[in-house]
């Protein structure tokens, strides 16, 4: 595969996609985890989960923006063909967002919950379970050949049928169960004592959930999106996606045994080696049948800006996510005083 | 045409709703970082004590711009996909540069809004730095699309399809800076005016201590210095106008003959049956003289395009009107409001009232400016280059995702009002703000505290 600007315009989106799933996915598994709160904990909890995304999540936010401005300013025919298409998941993935982000500033915790915030509290755990799985959805229809593209570039879809097939489910549920073990993996690294065994829990049950979901996909794929399913067993993405069972097992393995540093880093390895197989996989379309990367891509010029100005804008944003990510997850000294507050 | 309509007031509601909180999202963190130098110069509570509210109503206000704006990016697709197919490696750039200063602003945002008690006093105020020039630039970037559709340039047309494509030369279009200045007067304005009709209020409720004199004082600054400059800049904007959108500059006119000499209609409602403007003032030759400095000049009118090619007049020349006249009102009751203080430092009922007024004359004002670049623009998507009617989607249902939109942003509005007036209720920080920012500020969300 030569290098050409499409496809590394393509590369940068992959790796915006990347770094939303590992870090704004976490912060959607921590709303499913509010959402299934439970026991005596049930408020430690919750403030636990918020304490940890409260001052990164809107910067996490930011990759999914990213990701979109990519598709549009280098992918403009594969970007309106998919706004079209998904004319109504992606509103009601919209919906989602804007209700989980609202419920997570308008809503208070426990005793000083007062009025409306009672109804947002669950607006924030039930939007949270929603958009990751209508995510996943998406990513599944655009795999499975239920987008068509006319020569002319028209459209040809059944709007409400072509996101809503038993592999697109399948896929949803995975991104969530995915989003949820993220979450409690990272979830453990900011809590102690008992709070800790609870989150250490929810791992080890969404992990088991995840290798189910997967052991599930491989059937689905095969029977509704056959290229794709030939492609992850070709000597293309499989090495990749091999490595990713090594690492979930690993991970899983690192959580029973209590060594959640290593945990944490297992299973954002295994979530983007997940990531890259299946884009190996559906290279080189955008959206198959029809859109391949080179053949949706906008003129050199633009990709050349798009690529240009990447390198600059990692020099500003490195140090800066950098900073933010050692004053706020480096060391914790508070996870002591949550669990005091349980 | 079924979709249109629909499509049209979806992208209008989404865009005007995310406009208020960007217009906060720009000024809200300058005004924070005043707020808290001088604490941090001065000592004095007083001024930490606003930075504190400040940045609290702040990170709710932001969640809410951060998700509307999440929105509108869908939106542009989801509405319009045959102009983003046209126009995407166009303004692309400029929403790429403005993907930068998103991660920029929410990043230090975050250290901003929960490292008070994490990050050493000066370390912190330093973190509001980076929020305040990300935020403009926000706004600034997000122009150049946007003036890009007043006056497009970069490409060349061919059958349709843009070809010769120089991304570099759309992203900085001519009328860029000139709009790009008056937007971001009109941000910090409309923010520090909101500012100041809250300790207005405040004031005028009796809570006549120096907490709420020095928020209205430090709102009034930032207010007066941007309501002196606006004019000036919208004058330069109605000149833009009349040069690239000869169309746009007849209906905030309401100029429907073209003719040398024309005069300046102030107020009125346009009647485009009769091509009359009932109960307006008229200032001879005013028109061409502001159009152009030169009172003779010939100003085209209404009638050299068809019929079909009018935005809607009325609309557009009412919502000029609210503009300039909200503009001049908040200048006025400016002046007024520092000539009162030099004359005897107390405020009187009726300046805190205006200034009241000017909270809601400066969102109005804001809206108004909006309504005449946008709706002035129709029948055009990218002016002179795609019709809006061509752009929309054909997706079925846009009336129902509307209906939802609106129904969405009122429970969203209602909420932020409830939440921010428990905010707002005067006392400064108590003792359980004290107790919360000792904890590092972790509640932005637990504002019952107030
Ligand atoms: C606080 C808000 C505010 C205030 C007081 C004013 N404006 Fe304004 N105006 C805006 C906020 C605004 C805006 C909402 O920000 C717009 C919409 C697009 C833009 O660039 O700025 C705008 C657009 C806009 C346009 C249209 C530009 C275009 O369509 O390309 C003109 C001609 C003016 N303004 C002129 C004025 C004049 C002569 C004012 C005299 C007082 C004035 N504005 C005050
Ligand atoms: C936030 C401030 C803004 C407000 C309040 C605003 C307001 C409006 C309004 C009222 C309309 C409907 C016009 C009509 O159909 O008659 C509209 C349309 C539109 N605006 Fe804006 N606008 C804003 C900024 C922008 C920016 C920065 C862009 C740049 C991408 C933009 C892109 C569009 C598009 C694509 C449409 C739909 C097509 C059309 O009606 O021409 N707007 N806007
Ligand atoms: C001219 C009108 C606009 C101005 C001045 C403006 C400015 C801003 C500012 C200052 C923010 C920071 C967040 C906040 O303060 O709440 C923001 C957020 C945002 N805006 Fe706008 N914007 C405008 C129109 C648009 C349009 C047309 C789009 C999309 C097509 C858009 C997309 C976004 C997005 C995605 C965010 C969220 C960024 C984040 O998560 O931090 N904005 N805008």
């Amino acid at each position: 595969m030569s290098l050409s600007l499409s496809t590394l315009a393509a590369g940068l989106a992959l790796l915006a996609l990347t770094a939303y799933t590992v870090l704004a996915g976490a912060d959607f598994g921590g709303g499913v985890w509010d959402f299934f709160a439970r026991g005596p904990r049930a408020n430690a909890q919750r403030r636990a989960i918020s304490d940890a995304m409260g001052p990164v999540w809107e910067s996490n936010h930011v990759w999914l923006i990213f990701l979109l401005v990519i598709l549009f300013t280098a992918f403009p025919i594969a970007f309106s063909a998919l706004s079209e298409a998904f004319f109504i998941p992606f509103h009601l993935l919209l919906l989602g967002i804007i209700l989980r982000g609202a419920a997570f500033v308008f809503r208070a915790h426990g005793s000083e919950e007062v009025g409306p915030q009672r109804v947002w509290a669950r607006a924030f755990g039930s939007a949270s379970v929603i958009t990751p799985v209508l995510l996943g959805m998406c990513l599944g229809a655009v795999s499975a050949g239920e987008i068509k593209v006319a020569a002319g570039g028209t459209v040809q879809v059944n709007y409400f049928t072509a996101w809503l097939t038993p592999l697109s489910w399948a896929c949803g549920a995975l991104a969530l169960a995915l989003f949820a073990y993220l979450a409690a993996v990272y979830l453990t690294l900011e809590t102690e004592g008992d709070l800790r065994e609870d989150f250490r829990r929810r791992t080890l049950v969404s992990g088991g959930v995840v290798v189910a979901i997967s052991v599930l996909l491989i059937p689905l794929l095969v029977w509704q999106a056959p290229r794709l399913a030939e492609n992850l067993l070709s000597l293309r993405a499989l090495p990749v996606l091999a490595l990713g069972v090594v690492f979930a097992l690993l991970s899983l393995w690192a959580v029973l045994n209590r060594r959640f540093a290593v945990a944490r880093v297992t299973a954002v390895a295994e979530v983007v080696m997940l990531l890259w197989g299946w884009a190996l996989a559906q290279w080189p379309y955008l959206i198959y049948p029809d859109l391949t990367i080179d053949a949706s891509a906008a003129p050199d010029a633009t990709l050349g800006f798009l690529l240009a100005t990447a390198p600059v804008g990692a020099l500003l944003l490195i140090p800066s996510l950098w900073l933010l990510f050692t004053v706020f997850k480096g060391h914790n000294p508070e996870a002591a005083d949550l669990n005091g507050k349980a | 045409m079924e979709n249109l309509i629909a499509a049209r007031l979806q992208m209008a509601i989404s865009l005007g709703f995310h406009m208020v909180f960007a217009a906060l999202g720009i000024g809200m963190p300058l005004l924070m970082l005043v707020a808290e130098g001088l604490g941090l110069r001065t000592k004095k509570a007083v001024y930490l004590d606003l930075a504190h509210k400040w940045a609290k109503a702040t990170g709710i206000l932001f969640a809410i711009g951060a998700v509307s704006g999440t929105a509108l990016s869908f939106e542009l697709g989801l509405l319009w996909p045959p102009f983003m197919k046209l126009a995407g490696p166009l303004i692309g750039p400029a929403f790429a540069l403005e993907g930068y200063a998103f991660f920029i602003e929410a990043i230090f945002l975050g250290l901003y809004l929960y490292g008070w008690k994490r990050l050493k006093p000066t370390a912190h105020w330093l973190c509001g730095i980076p929020v305040a020039v990300s935020g403009a630039m926000s706004g600034v970037l997000v122009m150049s699309a946007n003036s890009w559709m007043q006056d497009p340039t970069g490409f060349d047309l061919v059958n349709g399809q843009a070809t010769n494509i120089d991304p570099v030369k759309a992203l900085i279009n001519p009328s860029w800076a000139v709009l790009a200045v008056h937007l971001t007067l009109a941000s910090y304005m409309a923010t520090a005016f909101m500012v100041a009709g809250v300790y207005a209020w405040g004031l005028l409720k009796g809570r006549r201590d120096t907490y709420h004199k020095v928020g209205l004082a430090l709102a009034m600054i930032l207010g007066t210095i941007t309501a002196v400059a606006q004019p000036i800049s919208g004058d330069a904007a109605a000149r833009l106008v009349a040069q690239t959108q000869p169309v746009k500059l007849a209906a905030m006119e309401s100029q429907f003959k073209t003719e040398k000499g024309a005069p300046l209609r102030i107020g009125g409602i346009p009647d485009i049956n009769n091509e009359t403007v009932p109960f307006s003032l008229e200032i001879p030759y005013g028109l061409s003289f502001l159009a152009t400095h030169d009172p003779n000049a010939e100003i085209q009118g209404l009638d050299a395009v068809p019929r079909t090619d009018w935005p809607v007049v009325g609309l557009v020349h009412i919502s000029f009107q609210v503009m300039v006249g909200s503009g001049l009102a908040i200048l006025l009751f400016a002046l007024i409001y520092w000539f009162v203080r030099w004359r005897k430092r107390e405020h009187g009922k009726w300046i805190l009232r205006a200034l009241v007024l000017s909270g809601v004359l400066g969102v109005a004002a804001l809206e108004a400016g909006w309504i005449v670049t946008e709706v002035g623009r129709q029948p055009w998507i990218i002016y002179n280059v795609m019709r809006t009617a061509d752009a929309v989607t054909p997706a079925p249902g846009v009336w129902y995702t509307f209906a939802g939109f609106i129904g969405l942003y009122i429970v969203l509005a209602v909420t932020l009002v409830w939440l921010l007036l428990r905010l707002a209720t005067g006392r400064p920080v108590d003792d359980e703000d004290q107790k919360t920012s000792a904890s590092g500020g972790k509640e932005v969300g637990g504002v019952a505290v107030a």
